[in-house]
């Protein structure tokens, strides 16, 4: 059996808790245990390491101090924080997602076969909320590419927005007209 | 409409066949499904899971297999008739306690169950008689789509179906069989199994009981896995793996014929003496009890006997089916106590298994002529 958070050692450090009524498991190497402070495994909350966030913090600790893994630390849409995802194990929103991208990826490694969807796609989905997404992302960095005078890469990034805002805007007369 | 005056009536539901019924009582198949828009269940507030509810209700409704169906929210059902839903295993332990904005609606011949506002905001799950896990997929496939193009479904390229809990997220499916495995709990190969099972990646649980604990050897297989693989394949792998446990049960009953008949006659008999003999009786005692007389009609050892009576007896001996009966046949409203409950369980499996013939068994290992 391999390290569930390296996939590369043999894991042989075994925790497995309860959770919400569900019996949830975790299989470790000698060396990422260690990494994610697993000397005593009854110590530790599994909703720690399956969120990928280490162990809690302990209340001594200002809260300010646990770091996001991810740079935005709450959910623009629902409010919800990697503090609450912690404690609950459960996402606020569909926007969630795409908050907690990063932490999120490496958690659903452990859980599942891949961290990419394969099966069922709803039909006429055409990922206009992505490209939007995408979109938002590439205007940022185009902000950044102008201000560090990185004029090159501002004409590269700005010929991918446009090339998106064609996509959104032929897939929305698209839509209009069916 | 009065809930009870809608269900299928306990004798018609236990007669429905279905393949391999003699091991497989129940294929499921269900999709957990959240709108783009609002927060899930468990973030919402009171207005916004009732404006969760305003929406997608009337499409559920108005579904093609819901015609004539029955829809309503869990506020407006009595303590009991949730708990008979429960009992049914029509709707979960979950959805039963929750209150704002929960919802369900059941079609007519009870294959079709949508669960509103538990942990996503729908729960649509189809479920079929023995092993039909594709028929069941067939079907809620089919109703998922057209609930598609009405509602808009949160979605997302890399995630799949998004959901409350990351463990469902994908294809958001949880397909489902259960199995009556009293061979392989007797022949003590059921930890082996679930071992096995488990390393495909398959989930074993009791279908009573907490943990490992299997009351009535009846489990359940799933799959835990949601992401990174596609529904059909998570099927394909579920029904060969149920193939194959059947296969293993029908041979662990084979071998226990062979080798140790009379240790199964005896077990088979105080079983049968037990239950028509008790006066009080817990339900935990009836299920293992009634799982060996199951367990004896597949065998041959009660001929003439309706193997339908004794399907029928694991639901009506739940707590909240006691309770039911009680209230109906005597008018006793009044909550019974655990105690109260086991006395009236004990007398129904009197009055049911009175006209039933002992077993019929002898050392040659087959049902006597
Ligand atoms: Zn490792
Ligand atoms: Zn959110």
């Amino acid at each position: 059996m391999l390290c569930n958070i390296c996939n590369q050692n043999e894991a042989t450090v075994h925790l497995t808790q309860m959770l919400e009524g569900e019996i949830k498991k975790m299989d470790m190497c000698e060396s990422c245990a260690q990494k994610q402070g697993v000397d005593d495994p009854s110590g530790i909350s599994l909703v720690d390491l399956l969120v990928g966030l280490g162990p809690s913090s302990t209340e001594s600790q200002p809260k300010t101090k646990a770091t996001p893994l991810t740079g935005m630390s709450n959910c623009p849409k629902c409010g919800y924080t990697q503090a609450d995802l912690k404690k609950t194990g459960r996402l606020g929103c569909a926007e969630c997602y795409a908050t907690f991208d990063d932490g999120l990826e490496h958690m659903l490694r452990s859980m599942h076969k891949g961290v990419r969807h394969k099966g069922k796609t709803p039909k006429g989905f055409r990922n206009t909320r992505e490209l939007e997404a995408k979109t938002k992302k590439l205007e940022k960095e185009l902000e950044k590419a102008i201000k560090d005078e990185r004029y090159e890469d501002a004409a590269i990034i700005r010929d991918s927005i446009k090339a998106l805002a064609h996509a959104i805007s032929e897939f929305e007369t698209e839509t209009a007209t069916s | 409409m009065n809930l009870n005056d809608f269900l299928i009536p306990t004798q018609d539901i236990c007669r429905r066949p279905g393949p391999f019924d003699r091991v497989v009582l129940t294929s499921r198949v269900r999709l957990a499904r959240n709108l783009q828009e609002l927060p899930f269940p468990g973030r919402a507030n009171k207005q916004e899971r009732q404006q969760l509810l305003q929406t997608v209700k009337p499409v559920i409704e108005t579904m093609p297999v819901m015609k004539e169906g029955f829809s309503e929210e869990i506020a407006k059902l009595t303590d009991l008739d949730r708990q008979i839903l429960v009992e049914r295993h029509l709707i979960s332990r979950e959805l039963a306690k929750k209150t704002q904005g929960a919802a369900m609606v059941l079609s007519v011949d009870e294959t079709f169950c949508v669960m509103i506002n538990e942990e996503d905001h729908l729960r649509m799950q189809a479920i079929l008689p023995g092993l039909q896990i594709k028929e069941a997929w067939k079907a809620i496939d089919k109703l998922d789509t057209m609930v598609e193009t009405k509602l808009p479904i949160a979605f997302s390229s890399q995630f799949g179906y998004l959901t409350a809990c990351p463990t469902n997220v994908g294809t958001g499916i949880r397909v489902s069989a259960m199995l009556h495995l009293p061979g392989l709990v007797i022949a003590e190969h059921m930890q082996q199994t679930i071992t096995a099972v488990n390393k495909l990646g398959l989930a074993v649980r009791g279908l009573y009981g907490e943990g490992t604990e299997a009351l009535g050897n009846v489990f359940q297989i799933s799959n835990q896995m949601t992401l990174g693989e596609s529904e059909l394949e998570i099927i394909e792998r579920l029904n060969k793996v149920v193939l194959q446990v059947i296969e293993n049960e029908e041979n662990a009953r084979a071998k226990l014929l062979e080798t140790k008949p009379e240790m199964l006659f005896n077990q088979i008999g105080r079983a049968y003496g037990i239950l028509t003999n008790s006066h009080i009786i817990s339900s935990k005692e009836a299920k293992n009890l009634l799982s060996l007389l199951r367990l004896g009609l597949d065998l041959g050892y009660f001929p003439d006997v309706d193997p339908a009576v004794v399907d029928e007896l694991f639901i009506v001996t739940e707590p909240a089916h006691i309770q039911y009966e009680a209230k109906n046949k005597d008018g006793e409203a009044l909550k019974k106590t655990p105690e109260e409950r086991d006395i009236r369980r004990a007398s129904l499996l009197r009055e049911s298994l009175e006209k039933m013939p002992g077993p019929v068994m002898d050392a040659s290992g087959s049902p006597k002529d």
